[in-house]
């Protein structure tokens, strides 16, 4: 029971430094600006988390993990490639609606100090949950017959790239439409773009 | 069985790799001497063919070699299907050496409908399974190595309860994996391709198609010529123990974008995937340099 509570309270805190990472930046972001935040001590935040780079490694294998376990359902689905790129386009497109501060973390946060994330955040370590899953759904369309054998990379960036590159757009307020609406072509270019 | 079991090496078609390999054997007449050898193909014994052929020769443990095809493979005027059925039905063990005898192999590929191996067809069982099935141990090898044989033998001859898998593989010898002790497994845990073939360094399973983690086999637990294995030469292991034996392109990992299609045995996907990527984020020195040239 008192590891659940404390669980909890990591998750409230990681929430809470999630936001204002996104919003102010890493750097511009301060341990009490998060304990204010969440009306925690300072000193008592310290015993969850260490220090600040440690909070910012926390973050973004919790991401990953939770964006990986929605792609995890995907995956279990009897449906085909195709459907799957939907899946994981709205997926991906919608959490960067609902939960714009979890995209907006990765794009501005992780991948632009990586300093931060060198010591501990190496290479995939941190962000496997959500590669591992992207990993078994390519594995499964090549061996299925429908997408198209090549490396790993070519397909990753396409697809990756891709759609970090439309929310990124969406965070600096230049699509005309809501991010919604290109569900359907953005998975429908992908998907020609990897298929057989 | 008497107190010589009486032995007879019954070939059906076959390169006689296995009959060669266990010639090898560094104790073969030490071995042979608690047996008596009824009938082999190379090998001096009280019988010769013709006896063998007119199925007067008596056997308590009948060794197959080869693949078998039911008509239209005769020897001195007679099926070697009908041998093999009188033999194997007096025969209180019958061995198949190889994996033409167990699973078809090699020699089934020129006629894959009608050549099989003695009591599978590749994984799948024959008619003869259900008949021989108590009796029925299985060794398969592309060859085998003569110290499985010899281990098998002096089991069988000391009395001893060998236990076997659901193939009938001796599960001493083929419980492994042939990446068991394989001398690259720290490549392999840090995911570090070799450069190419007969290298020292580097994992053999990523691109050169090492068949290794999930092929059934003691090639680096047993050696071969008591001094080395395909794999710490630098060469893929080619599977060549398994059902499936011969795949084709052995030289080349089948990958699905880069992902190895075939896993360790026993692994799930996701877990594999999940390791190979943290252990892949890191750069160990000493696994990024030659063993003749990493200093500490």
């Amino acid at each position: 029971m008192r590891k659940e509570k404390k669980l909890l309270k990591k998750e409230t805190i990681m929430q809470a430094a999630l936001e204002l990472f996104a919003i102010n930046g890493f750097h511009r972001t301060t341990i009490p600006d998060i304990a204010t935040k969440i009306g925690m001590s300072v000193g008592n935040l310290y015993n969850y988390f260490s220090s600040k780079d440690i909070l910012a490694q926390e973050i973004i294998k919790y991401t990953s993990e939770v964006l990986g376990e929605k792609i995890k359902e995907v995956n279990q689905l009897d449906i085909g490639a195709k459907e799957k790129i939907h899946k994981i386009v709205t997926i991906y497109f919608e959490t960067a609606k609902e939960q714009p501060e979890m995209i907006e973390y990765f794009l501005r946060v992780y991948l632009s100090n990586r300093e931060v994330f060198a010591d501990g955040c190496e290479g995939m370590v941190c962000v496997s949950g959500f590669i591992t899953e992207i990993m078994i759904f390519f594995d499964d369309g090549v061996s299925k017959g429908e997408l198209r054998n090549q490396d790993f990379f070519s397909a990753f960036g396409l697809f990756m790239g891709y759609l970090g590159g439309m929310v990124f757009l969406k965070g600096e307020g230049v699509l005309p439409k809501d991010i919604s609406e290109y569900i359907d072509d953005i998975a429908r270019n992908i998907y020609y773009a990897l298929k057989v | 069985m008497g107190k010589k079991p009486k032995i007879i090496w019954l070939q059906s078609i076959t390169c006689n790799a296995n009959a060669h390999s266990f010639l090898n054997h560094p104790n073969l007449f030490s071995i042979l001497s608690h047996f008596s050898l009824q009938y082999h193909p190379v090998l001096e014994t009280s019988y010769g063919l013709k006896d063998l052929s007119e199925l007067k020769v008596p056997c308590d443990i009948l060794i197959i070699e080869g693949a078998i095809r039911e008509e239209g493979w005769k020897k001195n005027d007679i099926e070697v299907a009908q041998m093999i059925r009188h033999y194997a039905t007096r025969a209180s063990y019958i061995i198949t050496v190889g994996t033409c005898a167990t699973f078809g192999g090699i020699f089934k590929q020129k006629d894959p409908k009608k050549i099989s191996g003695f009591c599978f067809d590749n994984d799948k069982k024959t008619f003869r399974y259900d008949l021989y099935k108590e009796k029925l141990i299985s060794l398969p090898g592309c060859p085998i190595h003569p110290e499985w044989l010899s281990y098998l033998l002096l089991m069988i001859q000391s009395k001893k309860k060998i236990p076997l898998d659901g193939m009938h593989r001796p599960r001493e010898l083929y419980g492994y994996t042939v990446h068991n002790g394989c001398t690259r497994n720290e490549y392999f845990e840090w995911k570090v391709d070799t450069p190419g073939f007969g290298h020292k360094e580097g994992c053999l399973f990523y691109e050169q198609g090492c068949q290794a983690p999930y092929t059934h086999g003691s090639c680096n637990k047993i050696l071969w010529n008591d001094v080395s294995s395909k794999t710490r030469i630098g060469t893929p292991c080619f599977g060549c123990t398994e059902p499936n034996f011969p795949k084709q392109n052995f030289f080349q990992t089948e990958t699905n974008m880069g992902i190895p299609a075939q896993m360790p045995l026993g692994v799930p996907k996701r877990a594999y995937l999940m390791l190979a990527g943290v252990a892949k984020s890191f750069k160990i020195k000493r696994f990024s340099q030659t063993l003749l040239e990493y200093d500490e």
